[in-house]
């Protein structure tokens, strides 16, 4: 593909200050059970190039899914009259510094690749799944996915970039709908398709899946009975499968610099966050340090290069607390004058790249999970994500979870169905007072994220301990 | 001297004149015992993406996906593939998805609510349209808008939704349409929201409609008023319903969802809850917006009431969903989701609705709405650009946002206390994956108690 796309390149013939052409193919195999019965069976491949011309300090993009040389040299066509079309109108003059000459390949570490298992092997695991997550007859559905991704990546351009990058992933959930009368609960492993990382078929089944299969069907039926998690202002506790959801929606989020320039306020809002706050906002306790982490192996979104050829490298957005970096790239970075990240991403082929989360962590603390429940006297614990919801400046949050116990005297005691919680960001980050140490740091990925005009929808890793907060104000469901 | 600025495209489609003979050719391999249907995506698509009045993106895309699903005995799978319109590339594709799916269609397990295409539908509708070049675009459209903090996307082109089978259904639908969706800011940050949207472009609706806007965004220009959480009387403009709406498209009009427990409706139709006589909810394709079929080749009925006058006469019901449970289909697609939904006006004039209000809120947008307790039909979400705080029937101030968390069958039953006698169409301009079709109908809402937490 690199050949095709670099004989490609020499003959266009637009007057370009710079040209580049990444190509995606995207094949998704999609195993899908429900209650025992085949849901879902098949495979998409998807692929197409985009063509980006840069002249008099604007881009304009062709996008097609026709690969052969005419199609490219018409897609370039468009790509610079577009350019030229705008270029009065520029929101910033671009130069070709926003995309440096990089060459470089990276390829997701797996075991066993995503043909190990035939989908009769697959389905046939996802069933049995069914079954065991089928504890009751109170249980009304149970269902079972298995998602193998491979995205592979090509990126060549004028002035010398030619990348690689292979992406092999595997997303898998299970989870049942418990039902008595008017009282339905849900329960899943760790939320709606959490279960999403770069590598082959060893990732699943795991070796606990049966157990954890058969613990999520018990839960769910024991919320049935529970008691609704009270109203009160309280300790709360939360799991690495909620704070993915809470780190995603009220660190990563406000931190991408075009929602701070603007970009993104006609769709998904703007930011609490200004320009003059980097280097020093303090965001949070001393306890949160956030880095941008590309480099976990395993994690959903790693990768070596951003879409625009960015090398993509490990930093610190939040250390000790204060406000250190944004999640923006080269173009945002020079537009604000803000330091960033490599984190322009395109969701696909056919969409130009706009500033994204990757793998954004929360670093470990120091204290094992027995010794942050055991010093809370009353707060409650809640687990896996199942409503989420915050404003257009990342301000307001509510968010709901599937699980919940409550905590007295340093034990957790009773079960707690409908927990939620709401604050404001910083109220929040603030009241973080402990932090569990790496043996409670899980990561969790989502295939979900959406932003961007026109639309994008991408793939981001997430991975947190344990964190308590302080003051916060929880409440059930009903009316 | 003129530039021509408007296209006005031919009805026929190369796409059109590739799928059919992929149609052709491969219903020709099929064995005795196999059925297969294909469904076509595909778009031509202009994107302009604004900011403070001036170009961030601007872009082209040239996008298509034939999907064929083979079914053979109680077994079935799908390939999906890139459709480009050259014949030379896709039929190889075609026949190569066949070959596979026949080998996999062997290793997997029966499927007994599989429907096989079974009716003798066919369809085919083109709507021409006249939409902006794409070299005009910022020039028609940023000039109206210089020294105004204007925001938003520009989406316009050619759609096409297709459908074959091997019982001999075929439907083809393709229509030219754009849309604008924008906002426009003030220094302090508030804003108002606008969508233009059509088939047609016209430089003057263009005018007229910003003039509403610039219009609305001189009434933000005071500083944004702080109010305390708590219940407040409540007017939800069309564009704050339709949002309210859209959640019934997530696990509450589907019967699937009903039937498994996860239909926030489950209590209104347990009759466990009403909601008001006054909210009568359909499905209308009389408008032609979007195709009528489905994904089995089916034409849904031209109008399919939902909620009529508080009660639920209907679920979105697909033939799979119809066949696991023993129902009548009544022509949903796969997800039992809303395609052309209509709210049915009510009585209140647009001259009373302040001093119907009298004190409260008036919302007009509402932002990022997510279930916070299905099963009692509760929703969370925020209220965002253009809302306003009421005293006595007078608009006093913007307020800064709030979130609320209220149950549909509080703010929709009870607690309605009227619609408009006006309904507006909101137009779908989600672009995820592809760019979306149609819309709803909606009118405005005044709701007593409207619950505010944040
Ligand atoms: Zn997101």
């Amino acid at each position: 593909m690199i050949s095709e796309l670099l004989r490609a390149i020499e003959s266009l013939d637009v007057p370009a200050d710079w040209v580049g052409l990444r190509a995606v193919k995207e094949s998704v195999g999609v195993r899908a059970v429900r209650d025992g019965l085949p849901r879902s069976n098949g495979k998409s491949v998807n692929q197409g190039v985009m063509v980006e011309v840069l002249v008099k300090g604007q881009i304009g993009y062709g996008a097609t899914n026709s690969l052969d040389l005419d199609s490219l040299r018409a897609a370039a066509k468009v790509a610079y009259e577009q350019a030229i079309a705008a270029s009065p109108w520029a929101i910033y003059p671009l130069t070709p510094a926003a995309r440096p000459k990089v060459v470089g390949e990276y390829v997701s570490p797996f075991v066993k690749p995503l043909d190990a298992l035939t989908p009769g092997e697959i389905n046939d695991l996802l069933v049995q799944l069914c079954k065991t997550l089928k504890v009751s007859d109170q249980i009304v559905q149970a269902v079972a996915t298995a998602i193998a991704n491979e995205t592979e990546t090509w990126f060549v351009s004028s002035n010398g970039s030619e990348v690689y990058q292979k992406l092999v992933m595997l997303e898998t959930h299970f989870g049942v709908t418990a039902q008595d009368g008017a009282i339905v609960q849900q329960r899943s492993n760790n939320g709606y398709l959490a279960h999403c990382y770069q590598g082959g078929w060893e990732l699943f089944p795991e070796p606990n899946l049966w157990e954890r299969a058969a613990q999520v069907g018990e839960q769910a039926v024991e919320l049935l009975t529970a008691e609704d998690c009270p109203s009160e202002t309280t300790t709360l506790v939360l799991a690495p499968d909620q704070m993915m959801l809470q780190i995603h929606e009220s660190v990563g989020h406000p931190l991408e610099l075009d929602r701070i320039l603007g970009d993104e306020r006609n769709y998904a809002g703007g930011s609490f966050v200004k320009p003059q706050d980097f280097g020093q906002l303090s965001y949070g306790s001393k306890l949160m340090n956030i880095t941008f982490n590309p480099t976990v192996p395993g994690e959903f979104a790693s990768y070596s290069f951003d879409d625009t050829g960015a090398p993509a490298t490990r930093e610190y957005l939040i250390q000790e607390g204060i406000l250190q970096r944004g999640l923006g790239s080269l173009e945002s970075q020079a537009r604000t004058g803000v330091p960033g990240v490599a984190c322009a991403r395109a969701s696909s082929w056919n969409r130009p790249p706009i500033d994204r989360m990757a793998n954004l962590n929360l670093e470990p603390g120091t204290d094992s999970f027995e010794a942050l429940i055991g010093d809370v006297e009353r707060g409650v614990y809640m687990e896996s994500n199942r409503s989420w919801s915050i404003d257009d400046q990342r301000y307001k949050f509510q968010f709901g979870c599937e699980y919940a116990k409550l905590i007295e005297n340093g034990k957790l005691t009773k079960t707690l169905r409908n927990p939620n919680y709401r604050a404001t960001t910083p109220e929040f980050w603030h009241s973080l007072k402990r932090i569990g140490d790496n043996t409670t740091w899980q990561m969790y990925g989502t295939p979900f994220c959406g932003k961007g005009e026109p639309n994008q929808v991408i793939r981001v890793g997430h991975g947190s301990p344990v964190c308590v907060f302080e003051d916060v104000e929880v409440f059930g469901g009903g009316e | 001297m003129m530039l021509e600025t408007v296209t006005q495209s031919k009805t026929s489609s190369p796409m059109e004149s590739t799928f059919d003979p992929i149609v052709t050719a491969v219903l020709s391999e099929l064995q005795t015992d196999e059925h297969l249907t294909l469904q076509l995506t595909g778009e031509q698509s202009q994107f302009v993406r604004f900011n403070g009045a001036k170009v961030r993106q601007t872009g082209s895309v040239s996008d298509g996906e034939l999907h064929l699903t083979l079914m053979k005995g109680d077994r079935n799978g799908y390939r999906e593939f890139s459709f480009t319109g050259k014949l030379e590339t896709d039929l190889p594709q075609a026949q190569a998805a066949l070959k596979e799916l026949r080998e996999e269609v062997l290793q997997l397990p029966d499927d007994p609510y599989l429907v096989l295409p079974s009716g003798n539908a066919t369809s085919h509708e083109v709507n021409a349209g006249k939409l902006l070049i794409g070299g005009a675009i910022a020039s028609s459209i940023l000039p109206e808008v210089s020294g105004l903090d204007f925001t938003g996307i520009y989406a316009g082109g050619s759609l096409i939704r297709a459908y074959a089978d091997s019982a001999g259904q075929k439907h083809w639908f393709a229509t030219e349409t754009f849309s604008l969706d924008y906002s426009l800011f003030t220094a302090d940050g508030q804003a108002v929201k606008g969508t233009f949207a059509g088939s047609e472009w016209s430089q003057e609706a263009y005018a007229a409609k910003l003039a509403e806007s610039k219009l609305q965004l001189e009434r933000l220009s005071q500083t944004p008023k702080a109010i305390p959480k708590g219940q407040y009387r409540t007017y939800l403009a069309p564009a704050a319903v339709a949002e309210l709406m859209g959640m019934l498209s997530w696990g509450a009009v589907s019967e699937s969802s009903m039937q498994r427990g996860g239909s926030a409706l489950g209590l209104l139709q347990r009759g466990e809850k009403q909601l008001s006589p006054q909210f009568t909810l359909r499905e209308n394709f009389s408008r032609g917006l979007v195709p009528r079929f489905n994904s089995w080749g089916e034409i849904a009925p031209v109008e399919l009431p939902i909620i009529e006058n508080g009660k639920l006469v209907n679920t979105l019901i697909n033939s799979r969903t119809a066949k696991e449970y023993g129902k009548t289909a009544n022509g949903a697609d796969g997800g039992e989701s809303l395609r052309s939904p209509e709210v049915s006006p009510g009585n209140l004039a647009a001259t009373d609705i302040l001093s119907k209000l009298g004190t409260g809120l008036y919302l007009s947008n509402l932002h990022y709405l997510n279930w916070s307790d299905r099963p009692t039909g509760r929703i969370t979400g925020m209220t965002r650009y253009a809302c306003f705080w009421v005293e006595n029937g007078e608009i006093v101030a913007p307020i800064e946002n709030l979130r609320f968390d209220e149950s549909l069958y509080r703010c929709f039953g009870e607690n309605l206390l009227d619609l408009t006698d006006f309904q507006e169409f909101i137009p779908e301009v989600g672009t995820y994956s592809n760019r979306s079709l149609g819309g709803i109908w909606v009118p405005g809402a005044l709701s007593e108690e409207f619950t505010y937490t944040l």
